[in-house]
């Protein structure tokens, strides 16, 4: 269940450095802005060894688009991820995120384990500098928001692999990101568990209206998710294909058995042979 | 509980039987090997000796293992703070692993005078290489993922030690902080070999020696019963604090091992 935000609660900011200064908008202004965009030209990144892992790769994405990143295993798309995130650097070409406001969803949940569920959601709040008591109330919304309130005083040992993925998630909403990047986040839990969390993140999107990047190797978690796909060929990861998903904003668990569910993934299978992945 | 340590027990008890009557059966000589039962009477009858001698070196002891901790771990920070720093005088950090602290305890009495002090040091010349070493292993070994979140929200180097790496390296320090436990005590009683003269009272090192010019080796084995007992003290309490900073989160120490 997503709750919606209480209109007590605090505004959504962004305590992060951006590209541009966050300067104090109204607002209106601010709920129609919840994304950023995101440009890359020519973008090529090679690893010691040799290894070229994306080359050439042109992307736009704009604002609070939901964008699938679909290609085989290994093929460089987590690399292009940290170019986005600012981790890593390219060695030629640009890579621009306007609006600022990242957050990062790795494989696996990667929390730290000797805090408690509600500490690590809190946590970049607290690299950030906010205040305990606030940054506690933002940690307990965000757990609320991925449904997982009553687990909040439990360490990650504790939880279910599915359980854990979600405070990942709300880890990375705390900050109320305007870009959220998801690295392959659900390939390591069971179907049905990974299909709850899909619904979950679409959820999410639609309530906040972030842009979101999401990396999966699946065809159908692709055309599920995404508004449009693009296909990555194997190393060096190249675009091949940009595909828009045409099943509508709003989407519910039956749509996987409908037929236009079934053309859609059909699109994105044809673009990923003829990449020869 | 009672069940598992019945074992062990039995084992003990089968093994002094054997002793007992071996050294009685072969009429070994009392100054060569005492039976059992006498190292136990000796070990009633000085007693308080015992204790007192017992608590002097356990105070060196822990007095050195306490530096060790903390010097140990400090300068696994320092060293961890940069690969150059590391290179550079992680080398000299296994000198300290290979000194003969027999060879240098009269230069320690030089410097600390006789007793208390020089046993102490003693104790965390010896102690202090595997804080070192376990401590560098844990602040290294951190999850990249988990240094990379903390890049991206823009932590601070202070922000990530605190909060990421000692943290994350707390099953090593506990690891390192078992091995010098034990080794405190040794280094406290090989210390007091040479430096253990003083008027603050004789550790069991000092007891030991005495019992073996006076070929008392009831006494001595009753002695060296207790130093290991001292050092088993403080494993355990090593042990402890370690499952109880652990029990939440660290899988060495989750499961009950029934």
């Amino acid at each position: 269940m997503i709750s919606s935000r209480p209109p007590s609660a605090p505004q959504p900011r962004s305590p992060f450095p951006s590209a541009t200064p966050a300067k104090p908008a109204p607002a209106v202004l601010e709920s129609l802005a919840h994304g950023a965009s995101v440009r890359l030209a020519g973008v090529r990144r090679a690893f010691k060894g040799g290894v070229v892992a994306i080359d050439g790769v042109n992307l736009e994405v704009g604002l609070g688009e939901f964008v699938a990143l679909l290609g085989p295993s290994g093929c460089g798309k987590s690399t292009l991820l940290r170019l986005v995130a600012g981790l890593d650097q390219p060695d030629e070409g640009a890579v621009e995120v306007v609006g600022g406001g990242v957050a990062f969803v790795f494989q696996d949940a990667h929390l730290l384990p000797w805090r408690t569920v509600l500490e690590n959601v809190a946590l970049p709040l607290e690299l950030a500098g906010i205040r305990a008591g606030d940054r506690l109330a933002e940690a307990r919304a965000a757990i609320d928001e991925v449904g997982l309130g009553d687990a909040s005083g439990r360490r990650p040992a504790e939880l279910s692999g599915g359980m854990r993925m979600r405070v990942s998630l709300a880890r990375a909403l705390v900050t109320r990101p305007r870009l959220l990047l998801l690295d392959e986040p659900f390939a390591a839990l069971d179907e049905l568990t990974r299909h709850r969390l899909d619904d979950q993140l679409r959820a999410l999107w639609l309530a906040q209206g972030m842009t979101v990047l999401f990396v999966t190797h699946s065809i159908t978690e692709a055309a599920y998710l995404a508004q449009r796909a693009i296909v990555f060929s194997s190393r060096p990861a190249r675009t091949v294909a940009d595909v828009p998903v045409d099943l509508g904003r709003e989407r519910g668990p039956a749509i996987r058995t409908e037929a236009s569910f079934a053309r859609a993934t059909r699109v994105l299978f044809d673009a990923l042979e003829q990449a020869g992945a | 509980m009672i069940r598992r340590a019945l074992a062990p027990l039995a084992a003990l008890a089968v093994l002094l039987s054997l002793w007992e009557l071996a050294v009685r059966a072969l009429h070994v000589p009392a100054y060569v090997l005492p039976p059992p039962s006498a190292i136990a009477v000796a070990g009633g009858a000085e007693a308080s000796t015992l204790a007192a001698a017992a608590f002097c070196t356990g105070r060196a002891a822990l007095l050195g293992f306490a530096l060790s901790a903390v010097i140990g771990v400090l300068v696994a920070v320092v060293l961890a703070s940069s690969r150059l720093l590391e290179r550079a005088l992680y080398p000299y950090t296994v000198f300290l692993q290979t000194v003969p602290i027999v060879a240098i305890a009269p230069i320690l009495v030089l410097w600390f005078g006789a007793g208390f002090r020089s046993v102490a040091v003693s104790a965390l010349i010896v102690s202090v290489f595997p804080v070192i070493a376990n401590t560098l292993a844990g602040l290294r070994s951190v999850d990249p993922a988990l240094e990379d979140l903390f890049r991206l929200y823009g932590a601070t180097p202070t922000a990530t030690l605190v909060k990421l790496r000692l943290p994350a390296a707390v099953p090593q320090i506990v690891t390192g902080l078992r091995v010098a436990a034990g080794l405190a005590v040794i280094g406290a009683i090989v210390g007091e070999f040479v430096a253990g003269y003083s008027e603050e009272g004789a550790g069991l090192g000092i007891t030991v020696m005495a019992a073996n010019r006076q070929l008392r080796t009831d006494l001595l084995f009753a002695a060296v019963l207790s130093a290991s007992l001292l050092g088993l003290a403080m494993f355990g309490a090593v042990n402890l604090a370690g499952y109880l900073l652990l029990r939440r989160w660290h899988p060495s120490e989750k499961s009950d091992r029934s």
